[in-house]
């Protein structure tokens, strides 16, 4: 594939995770902070992101296999993950947080357990979409191309 | 001369402005850095609120404090309120993930200046820097 080709290939691709949902207006406010001082700023605060939802996700499956429920720590952690999304544009993981809080605040363990299924392939989903997006990126600036706006 | 492409407030007079990030989440504090970097500034940063009250005790003042709400060992309405009555004139600027009015409020009374929702936008630092720029003296800017 061309140059070009690549660089269509990644507008369109980008594009296509908005009109999705999977990304909101705070991912584009992460792409303007980049700049040739900071050419990988957006890999960097991804990668956090990464780092932290995994970490999160894991303490979530952890305190929901507890004899008794700790909802106020649980909420604690998915108040952290909302942050974190919503951070990045992470917008379906972001609405996802919110319905889980309500869970949490109402102490229904079904319900968690449902949000915390749903969150974990959410997450999965955009984290795979990213990694792609960040892979199509790679192959432009190996090409020597630069990235598309 | 104009710094980055979407700096619209002055970034020179930006320059001399000192500023404080204050949040227990790295991946704010990066992104809140960042911001604050576009426009020109750097910005010195904390984990909590207790580290601004000592850097304040020490001596150091900031002429703007982005101020997070929910921090271990002393949180935002906390370290606000011991700001403020250590005499701090910076403008604080609360950043929250609580958005019920009730919460915002609460933070608010503590002395905050003003208090946005996370995450930062460029739209709302233009706003703080603009609202610090006219609160300092009258030089003409630009």
């Amino acid at each position: 594939m061309d140059l070009v080709q690549l660089q269509r290939q990644l507008v369109n691709y980008r594009t296509s995770l908005y009109h999705e949902g999977f990304l909101d207006e705070q991912f584009t406010q992460l792409q303007e902070l980049q700049d040739e001082n900071n050419p990988d700023f957006v890999v960097e605060v991804v990668s956090l992101f990464f780092e932290d939802s995994e970490r999160l996700l894991n303490e979530l499956s952890k305190a929901l296999e507890q004899q008794i429920i700790d909802f106020k720590r649980m909420d604690a952690r998915v108040h952290q993950l909302k942050g974190s999304s919503s951070s990045i544009g992470a917008q379906r993981v972001r609405q996802l947080c919110v319905i889980f809080r309500n869970y949490c605040e109402a102490q229904n363990v079904e319900g968690c357990l449902k949000c915390l299924q749903q969150v974990k392939h959410e997450y999965s989903i955009v984290k795979t979409k990213l990694e792609s997006m960040f892979q199509l990126e790679q192959q432009i600036l190996n090409a020597g191309g630069s990235i598309p706006v | 001369m104009v710094l980055g492409n979407d700096a619209s407030s002055s970034s020179l007079s930006n320059k001399n402005l000192s500023v404080l990030v204050v949040d227990d989440d790295p991946l704010i504090r990066m992104l809140h850095d960042n911001y604050l970097k576009h426009f020109g500034l750097k910005p010195l940063v904390v984990e909590n609120g207790k580290e601004a009250v000592d850097l304040f005790q020490l001596g150091t003042s900031f002429d703007l404090i982005l101020m997070d709400k929910e921090m271990p060992i002393m949180n935002g309405v906390e370290a606000t309120k011991a700001l403020r009555d250590m005499g701090a004139t910076s403008m604080i600027v609360g950043v929250t993930s609580r958005g019920s009015p009730s919460e915002m409020q609460a933070f608010m009374e503590a002395g905050l200046d003003f208090c946005f929702e996370k995450p930062l936008t460029f739209d709302m630092i233009d706003f703080i820097l603009k609202e610090l720029n006219v609160n300092d003296d009258d030089d003409t800017n630009n």
